[in-house]
């Protein structure tokens, strides 16, 4: 259905908008759990509803509650905005615009929108992407998990009362 | 079905939200969320492909992401915190000790 997926994106972009422009870091949170989830709806309408789910109960869940409580623990208010690296802001704008039109330039060009090539749907279950995962990216997987072990380890470290 | 140009249209724009947000931002958490909102414009795009591929294979990438992007929260909150205590600050202006 083309109509949700415009509606979906539309609201992601708001939010997003939202999540840059907000000065209190709890507003701009709370748009960010708003883009993760208008962004999960956009993977069940390409077919992906294991990565939608995971998108919600990891992202916008676990991690997200980790952000909105390290934000309350510091009492993080009201952002002050400064004057300083102004190089940031003379040198970022004409950047990020170059770097955005040449982009849409190369999406354009390379990709109309009259040649949508879309291959048949496939099914992406848990099934599907356990096979896949414990087969051909077993490798990977245990890397991960070491990497979160260590990323855990990490925190622990980290938040210790002295450094 | 959308036309493939129109998902990555979307994908770029919140990637240069995201970049936006990084360099025009002044406090360090909302900083860190918008690493998180560059990180979903690319899942996103990765969703995409692996739609117009007729591959899995993407979306097993993206499931990484999101591993990794957990691990670097957890990480990254824990310094932010740890920073705090130290500066009593939030602000990026107030952490250039490593500034020539």
């Amino acid at each position: 259905m083309p109509i949700l997926f415009y509606i979906f994106g539309v609201l992601t972009i708001i939010a997003a908008l939202g999540v840059v422009l907000q000065r209190t870091p709890v507003y701009s949170a709370l748009s960010l759990i708003v883009v993760l989830c208008s962004l999960a709806v956009e993977y069940l309408l390409l077919g992906a509803e294991f990565i939608a789910v995971i998108q919600v109960i990891v992202y916008a869940g676990a991690i997200m509650v980790l952000f909105v409580l390290v934000i309350m623990l510091l009492n993080a208010g009201h952002e002050i905005p400064s004057s300083r690296s102004r190089m940031a802001r003379w040198l970022g704008v004409p950047l990020l615009a170059a770097f955005l039109f040449e982009m849409l330039f190369a999406v354009s060009r390379y990709l109309p929108v009259e040649s949508p090539y879309w291959a048949a749907p496939l099914a992406a279950g848990p099934r599907e992407i356990g096979a896949l995962l414990f087969g051909n990216y077993v490798l990977p997987f245990e890397l991960t998990s070491i990497l979160v072990l260590v990323a855990v380890l990490g925190a622990v470290v980290l938040a210790k009362k002295q450094l | 079905m959308v036309p493939l140009s129109h998902v990555l249209g979307l994908s770029l724009i919140l990637f240069v939200l995201g970049i936006a947000g990084f360099l025009f931002r002044r406090n360090i958490i909302t900083i860190f969320m918008c690493i998180e909102l560059m990180l979903n414009a690319v899942n996103l795009a990765f969703v995409a492909f692996a739609r117009q591929q007729g591959q899995l294979d993407g979306q097993l990438y993206v499931f990484f992401v999101i591993v990794v992007a957990a691990a670097e929260a957890a990480v990254g909150l824990a310094i932010i915190i740890a920073l705090y205590r130290n500066r009593e600050s939030l602000s990026i202006d107030d952490l250039d000790s490593m500034k020539m």
